[in-house]
C-alpha cells in the first residue's frame, strides 16, 4: 500500500447520518471474485435513478464535486455490513479521506487497509465544512494526515484519528508480512494452548 | 486481590500473542468462518503472495449469501456471477483443505445459524468471520466479531488479528418478557434506546436475570442485533443451557470427557462482580411491548401501540418509507413477510411463527416466505409439521440461506414493495431496491402475513395459556 500524508482534493458534503454499507454499494455489487471495477456502483441508488440514468441532483454526480476526493458526512458514517466492497468502491472512485463525526467501526478499520483516511470531527464541524463544501469555489480542502488538520476556505481545522490507524497509513506497510514476523510467537503460543485448552484446538 | 476483571478482559488476555507499541494487540483466532461473498479476494491474496493457510482445521465455509433458496435453481444457480462466486468457494475450500458445506449438503445453510449447529463455537474462544453478524456467537460466551476482506486474509494466513482492545459496556435487561414479546423486540428496544451509534468503539456484555431465561436461540438473536447498535460484539456468560446445548452437537458428542473438563474452565469465564465497565445500560423488559421499525435505520423503532416521533433529521427516512410523523403503524397494509435470516431463522423462531400461523391463512395480497436458517433446522421444522402449517397456510416454504434478509440472490423486494420481515436491517434498497422493511419478531411477521398489515400479534393471539 502507498503510504497516505496529504489529501489535496475536492470535498463533496453528504449531509446524511448512518449512510451504511449497503447504500455505499449495494449488494448486487458483491457477486464479484476482484476487488476493481466497484465504483461503478458507488452510492448506487443515490446516483443512478431505475432506468440507469445519472439523477442530476446527487452531488457525486455533478462538477466539482464528480471529481471529489473527500466526502463530508453526518456521524455513523460507514455503519452496517462489513463489506469491503465499500471502501473498494469509493476508492475506485477517486475517494481518499472521508471526514466525519464518527465511523462504523469495521468499516473504518477497512478503509485504513486501503489506504483510506476516516478523519473524526466534531458534529458542528462537520456541518461547517459541509456548508463549505457545497460552494464551488471553496470545496478544494487539504488535508494533512501528520499534522492532523483539515484546511478549508483558509481556515485551519484539527481533526482526530486512531492513533494506529495513523500510523499504518503513514508507514504504508504490509500489515500480514509484519504479523508474519511474530510467526515464532504464534507457534509458542500454540503451543501452550494446546495444552492449556485443548478443546480450542479440538 | 487481584484487579478485577471482566469476562471480555479474561479471553481477550487468553488469546493475547503479543502486544505492539501503537496500542493494538496481537490476538489469536480460534474460529475463522467464511462464506462465499467476503472471501474470494482474500484467498486471490493468499494466492499472490504464495502464502498458504496457516490452520485450515479451524477454517469453516458455507455458502449461503447467494445462493437461491428455489429448490429448483439450487443446483443450476441462473445467475452466472452468484454461480461463480459459489464456485470459488468450493475451489478455495477444498485447494486449501477446508471443511465446506456446499448446496448438496443438507447442514449448509446460514454461517451464524450452522457454525453454532455444528458445535464450532464454545465459550472462551475467539470467532472471526467476513460478516458484521458474526456477534451471534457471543451468546456461547465467545469472543465473536465480524471482520473485513483484508483481515480475512490476515486470519487465513496468520491465525492471529491484530486488534484495538474496544471498551465496555453493560447492558442490564431485568423482568419476565411478557406474551408475545421476544428477544427480538429487547433487541429493537435496546437500540431505539442507545441508537446505531450508541455502542460503537465498545462490545456490549448482555446481563441479568432476563438474559438468565432466555434460550440459546434467544441469546443468538440478541446477541446478532448487537452490531446494529455500533457494538462489534455482544457477549453473554456461558451457564448450564450452554453446555446442554453444546453436549449434543457434532463436533462434542463424540467426547464427553474432553467436554466436561472444558466446562470446569467455562465456569470461571463470568465478569467479577466489581468489575469496571466503561459504559452501562438499563432496561425493565417487564413492560416491553412488540416493536416495528418505520425508518430506515433499526433505531428507528417504535412499539406497536406508539406512533412515530416528530424528530430531526428523520425527513429522508420517512420520505422513503411513505410514512409521516404522528402515524401509527398498526394497520399499515403490507405487500411481503420474510420470516428467516441469522436473526430469526431457528427452529425456534419457526415453532413461534407457526404456533401464530397454525389454523389460519395468508392474506390474499400478501407474498410470504419462510426460509430456514439451515438445512438442519429445515429438515427439523419438516419432522415437527411446521412445513405444512406453512406451507398449508399459503406461505413458500425454501431452501436455506441469507435470501431476502440482503437481496443477493433472486429473493428481493421491487420498488416499492413493503415487507414485514425477521432480518436486521431496514436499509434503504437492502431487500431490495426501493424496497421498504418493516423489522419486527417472527411472531409480528407471523400476525402480519395473516392480517395483510401490520398488526399487534397480541390482538389476533390473546394472553398466552
Ligand atoms: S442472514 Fe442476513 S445478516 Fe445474516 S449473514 Fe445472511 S445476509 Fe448477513
Amino acid at each position: 500500500m502507498e503510504p497516505v500524508r496529504t489529501i489535496d482534493g475536492i470535498a463533496a458534503p453528504l449531509p446524511d447520518r448512518n449512510i451504511d454499507t449497503d447504500q455505499i454499494i449495494p449488494a448486487s455489487y458483491l457477486s464479484t471474485v476482484t476487488r476493481t471495477g466497484l465504483g461503478a456502483g458507488l452510492f448506487h441508488a443515490r446516483r443512478y435513478d431505475e432506468h440507469g440514468n445519472t439523477k442530476a441532483d446527487f452531488v457525486l454526480n455533478k462538477t466539482p464535486w464528480n471529481g471529489a476526493s473527500i466526502i463530508v458526512a453526518g456521524d455513523n458514517f460507514g455503519c452496517g455490513s462489513s463489506r469491503e466492497h465499500a471502501p473498494w468502491a469509493l476508492k475506485d472512485f477517486g475517494i481518499r479521506c472521508i471526514i466525519a463525526p464518527s465511523f462504523g467501526d469495521i468499516f473504518r478499520n477497512n478503509c485504513t487497509k486501503n489506504g483510506i483516511l476516516t478523519a473524526a470531527v466534531e458534529t458542528r464541524l462537520a456541518d461547517h465544512l459541509m456548508a463549505v463544501a457545497r460552494n464551488p469555489s471553496s470545496c478544494r480542502f487539504q488535508v494533512d494526515l501528520n499534522n492532523q488538520t483539515i484546511r478549508a476556505k483558509g481556515k485551519t481545522y484539527d481533526f482526530s484519528v486512531d492513533e494506529a490507524d495513523k500510523n499504518w497509513l503513514l508507514s504504508g506497510l504490509d500489515e500480514i508480512s509484519l504479523s508474519l514476523r511474530d510467526s515464532d510467537r504464534i507457534d509458542a503460543y500454540e503451543q501452550s494452548w494446546r495444552a492449556a485448552a485443548p478443546w480450542r484446538f479440538a | 486481590m487481584p484487579e478485577p476483571k471482566t469476562m471480555f478482559d479474561r479471553i481477550w488476555d487468553d488469546h493475547l500473542v503479543r502486544s505492539y507499541p501503537d496500542g493494538t494487540d496481537l490476538l489469536y483466532i480460534d474460529r475463522h468462518l467464511l462464506h462465499e461473498v467476503m472471501s474470494p479476494q482474500a484467498f486471490q491474496g493468499l494466492h499472490d503472495t504464495g502464502r498458504h493457510v496457516r490452520r485450515p482445521e479451524a477454517t469453516f465455509a458455507v455458502s449461503d449469501h447467494n445462493v437461491p433458496t428455489l429448490p429448483e435453481h439450487r443446483f443450476e444457480i441462473p445467475n452466472a456471477a452468484s454461480r461463480l462466486q459459489v464456485e470459488t468457494m468450493a475451489a478455495n475450500a477444498r485447494e486449501h483443505g477446508i471443511d465446506y458445506f456446499g448446496l448438496g449438503d443438507e447442514r449448509q445453510g446460514i454461517i451464524h445459524v450452522v457454525a453454532p449447529e455444528q458445535g464450532l463455537i464454545l465459550p472462551g474462544m475467539t470467532v472471526v468471520c467476513g460478516d458484521s453478524h458474526t456477534s451471534t456467537h457471543g451468546a456461547f460466551g465467545a469472543i465473536a466479531f465480524g471482520i473485513g476482506t483484508s483481515e480475512i486474509e490476515h486470519v487465513l494466513a496468520t491465525q492471529t488479528l491484530r486488534q484495538k482492545k474496544p471498551r465496555q459496556m453493560r447492558i442490564s435487561l431485568s423482568g419476565h418478557l411478557p406474551d408475545w414479546v421476544t428477544e427480538k423486540d429487547v433487541a429493537l428496544a435496546v437500540i431505539a434506546q442507545i441508537s446505531t451509534a450508541g455502542a460503537t468503539g465498545h462490545m456490549i456484555e448482555y446481563a441479568g436475570d432476563t438474559v438468565s431465561r432466555m434460550s440459546l436461540s434467544g441469546r443468538m438473536t440478541l446477541c446478532n442485533m448487537a452490531i446494529e447498535s455500533g457494538a462489534r460484539c455482544g457477549l453473554i456468560a456461558p451457564d448450564r443451557k450452554v453446555f446442554e446445548y453444546l453436549k449434543s452437537r457434532p463436533r462434542l458428542a463424540s467426547n464427553p470427557e474432553a467436554l466436561e473438563a472444558a466446562m470446569d474452565s467455562w465456569s470461571h469465564l463470568a465478569s467479577d462482580p466489581e468489575a469496571r465497565f466503561d459504559n452501562a445500560v438499563a432496561l425493565d423488559v417487564t413492560e416491553l411491548e412488540p416493536m416495528v421499525t418505520w425508518g430506515t435505520s433499526p433505531e428507528h423503532t417504535i412499539p406497536i401501540t406508539g406512533r412515530i416521533p416528530h424528530s430531526a433529521g428523520t425527513e429522508r427516512a420517512l420520505s422513503y418509507t411513505g410514512l409521516s410523523a404522528g402515524q401509527s403503524l398498526d394497520d399499515l397494509p403490507i405487500d411481503t413477510v420474510f420470516i428467516g435470516s441469522c436473526t430469526n431463522g431457528r427452529i425456534e423462531d419457526l415453532r413461534l411463527a407457526a404456533e401464530i400461523v397454525r389454523g389460519r391463512h395468508v392474506s390474499d395480497k400478501v407474498r410470504a416466505l419462510v426460509v430456514p436458517g439451515s438445512g438442519l433446522v429445515r429438515a427439523q421444522a419438516e419432522r415437527e409439521g411446521l412445513s405444512e402449517i406453512f406451507v398449508r397456510a399459503g406461505f413458500e416454504w425454501r431452501e436455506a440461506g441469507c435470501s431476502m434478509c440482503l437481496g443477493m440472490n433472486e429473493d428481493r423486494l421491487s420498488p416499492g414493495e413493503r415487507c414485514a420481515s425477521t432480518s436486521n436491517r431496514n436499509f434503504e434498497g437492502r431487500q431490495g431496491p426501493g424496497g421498504i422493511t418493516h423489522l419486527m419478531s417472527p411472531a409480528m411477521a407471523a400476525a402480519a402475513a395473516i392480517e395483510g398489515r401490520v398488526t399487534d400479534v397480541r390482538r389476533l393471539m390473546g394472553a398466552r395459556s
